[in-house]
């Protein structure tokens, strides 16, 4: 049963299976465990970013195509609910097509990027990633009418995702049963979905050819798979999963705009976290998403503090200050490359 | 004894499109500043934005020109090439502040003098921190361009988080030295001298590197190794010596780039190597990666375009290039000059 709902892709290590467990039960019954809005909104984006990460470890890990333009598709997404939320009128109707019809057009884009980028090399595929991306964001900014520019899209969900509805009396546990838990659990399960759907993906036939081209795709296109084929269906995947992701974010924070979905500091966290969680494993991203989004909530007051105690000394305090912490991760980052690319998944299999 | 057959072979005559097609690309840019002569009603004002146009190009091609020749020489694809324009850019435009009674006097050679100043220690700066970056970030993951990607991304964050340490979050403004503001009047147009210099400054780096290259023997077997590095090895030359050479050459050039850019726009930011790093790719991979040639006349096409429909339509600019990509691409898959590699 177990191995069936993981696609038999077990977490082989105790540790891994004990941190992976953690996480979920932690995710699961994160309203009553961590009571507090700051601490259930970070679950939620927690659940909405091991999502986007997986689907980006997709296309990077799986796949071996490096994209810059995984929060345009997020981005798709998120402005699809928006919009179709503004124009539609609030409603469940509105949030389906506004989902359904994202992750279309990024499928869509993706299938038009990887036909042109992909035919002829690889690497093709991330300078012209970048571009689109970059010109997309541009473009979301300047058409205000539609997008609301700089400021963005708030809009109005169902009744029955808000605070003010109540499914239940009284209350479970301290915890109030009202529409906002809802919401919680609606972006947790359909989280969960996703994920189990794409480890479903990555330990099918499909998956094991992806493994083969990123492996050696001279020789897989030997054995007979269309390279070109698999890659861009990898890619498409890969897309319209991260736009339901970002359509997710969209329902949870009743808010689209460039900075919550587009930019390229997201884009950054993203190569961060697949990177840091371990690259080629879908549990990776489970790692990655939660330890970088935690670290990204709390680890930043840390450094403030760390800042003060050394201010006085030049440039120190500089270079601990919060907004720097980007920096650090860049390091990391490198460091993590050279080090260690199996990433944190990849030690704790490791045979001893 | 039999005589030898009649052979007299006689030659086709090639046809017009036939003589044309080894020069497309350059023709690509006459074509495209007819349209635009026939687009916008004025002719001073397209003789403006042309000038303009090509000044952009140039600026371009210099920071590109690093870029595509490190590709080509050793496979190499350094996404945190920004990292240098922006370096550059701070260098400079510090040392022009410093030098703030040479630049602010009105006379031109004063001007000139702190502009070189600028050039100079930029280009030393971003060279300096070229051959670092080779050797701390690029050498490890030879081969690998997975890791190529990702750790130069990772480099070029943390160069761009090291500026704002040193430099603060603020964006810079900066004055041009004192001769080379305003414009002069030509044909009814008013072309900024600035952008002339510009022009001037490009198009003497792309002879000096054209010469190099054709001319000298370090180009030679820089050519050579592009087109079959192993064949160079073999023939007793340290192909990795003239590789950190040329990444150090195009770092530096990616500094003189960003000095020309950061005066051009007349601020600097840590994030401007990042979003110059977008018309760098447009441009590279429009003309060929690893042909110089080709990053030059791309340049130019993506300099041109960019002016002539900001002019007609403001918000298609940055469209615009991604529309002359993807046709360019239909045209000719590798880019317009694809770099024929001997396997």
């Amino acid at each position: 049963m177990l191995t069936k709902i993981l696609s038999g892709d077990m977490p082989r290590s105790t540790a891994l299976a004990v941190v992976l467990i953690a996480i979920l039960i932690g995710l699961a019954f994160a309203p009553f465990i961590f009571p507090g809005v700051r601490s259930v909104d970070t679950a939620a984006r927690i659940s909405i970013f091991i999502v986007l990460v997986a689907s980006y470890d997709l296309m990077l890990g799986y796949g071996g195509i490096v994209s810059f333009a995984h929060t345009m598709f997020f981005g798709l997404g998120a402005y699809g609910v928006a919009l179709a939320s503004t124009h539609m009128g609030r409603g469940f109707d509105a949030l389906l097509v506004g989902s359904v019809s994202g992750a279309l057009i990024a499928a869509l884009l993706a299938l038009l990027i990887g036909l042109f980028s992909l035919r002829v090399r690889a690497i093709f595929f991330a300078m012209i990633t970048l571009a689109v991306a970059s010109a997309v964001a541009v473009l979301v900014s300047q058409l205000s009418g539609l997008t609301g520019g700089e400021d963005g899209l708030s809009y109005k969900i169902p009744r029955a995702l808000g605070p003010a509805f109540k499914f239940a009396d009284g209350e479970l546990f301290g915890v109030r049963m009202d529409g906002k838990l809802l919401k919680y659990y609606l972006v947790f399960f359909s989280s969960l979905i996703l994920f189990l759907v794409m480890l479903r993906i990555v330990h099918s036939p499909f998956g094991r050819v992806l493994l083969a081209i990123r492996e050696n795709d001279f020789r897989a296109e030997a054995i007979g798979y269309r390279v070109v084929h698999y890659r861009v269906a990898a890619t498409c995947i890969s897309a319209a999963i991260a736009a339901l992701a970002g359509a997710l974010y969209a329902i949870w924070l009743r808010y689209v705009g460039p900075d919550t979905s587009l930019s390229m500091e997201i884009m950054i966290d993203i190569l961060l976290m697949v990177v840091i969680g371990g690259m080629g494993t879908m549990y990776g991203a489970v790692i990655g998403a939660t330890l970088f989004v935690l670290a990204q909530n709390y680890l930043q007051n840390l450094m403030d503090v760390a800042a003060n105690a050394v201010t006085g000394v030049p440039i120190l305090p500089d270079l601990l200050n919060a907004d720097r912490w980007l920096l650090w991760l860049g390091v990391l980052f490198i460091l993590s490359v050279y080090f260690f690319p199996t990433g944190i998944v990849g030690r704790l299999r490791q045979p001893r | 004894m039999s005589a030898a057959p009649q052979h007299n072979p006689t030659m086709a005559r090639m046809s017009l499109a036939e003589r044309l097609a080894p020069h497309a690309p350059v023709l690509l840019i006459v074509g495209l500043m007819i349209l635009g002569l026939i687009a916008i009603p004025s002719t001073s004002s397209w003789l403006t934005l042309t000038v303009s146009g090509l000044a952009m190009g140039m600026m371009i091609f210099i920071m590109a020109s690093g870029l595509t020749l490190v590709f080509g020489l050793m496979d190499v694809i350094n996404f945190g090439h920004g990292a240098f324009v922006s370096v550059g850019a701070f260098v400079g435009i510090s040392l022009l502040l410093v030098l703030e009674q040479m630049t602010g006097a009105p006379a031109l050679w004063l001007n000139l003098t702190a502009m070189m100043v600028a050039i100079v220690g930029a280009m030393a700066a971003t060279g300096l921190m070229g051959w670092a970056f080779e050797r701390v970030i690029v050498k490890p993951v030879y081969g690998h361009h997975l890791k190529q990607i990702l750790v130069t991304m990772g480099g070029l964050i943390v160069v761009e988080q090291l500026i704002i340490v040193l430099w603060g979050p603020e964006e810079i403004f900066i004055n041009r030295p004192e001769a080379l503001k305003g414009a002069i009047t030509f044909a009814g147009a008013a072309l900024e001298k600035y952008r002339l210099v510009a022009v001037g400054i490009g198009i003497v780096v792309f002879l000096a590197m054209r010469w190099v290259l054709r001319r000298t023997k370090i180009g030679l077997i820089v050519r050579a190794g592009v087109e079959n590095g192993e064949m160079v090895e073999a023939l007793g030359y340290r192909l990795r010596l003239v590789f950190v050479g040329v990444f150090i050459a195009g770092s530096a050039l990616a500094g003189l780039g960003g000095v020309l850019w950061g005066l051009y726009q007349e601020v600097i930011t840590a994030q401007m190597g990042n979003h110059t790093m977008i018309l760098i790719f447009i441009v590279v991979i429009i003309g060929g990666l690893g042909s110089v040639e080709g990053c030059f006349i791309g340049a130019l096409l993506v300099g041109l375009m960019q002016n002539y429909v900001a002019f007609l339509e403001p918000k298609l600019a940055l469209i615009s290039n991604i529309g002359l990509m993807v046709a360019i691409l239909m045209w000719r898959p590798m880019g317009m000059i694809p770099v024929v590699k001997a396997k």
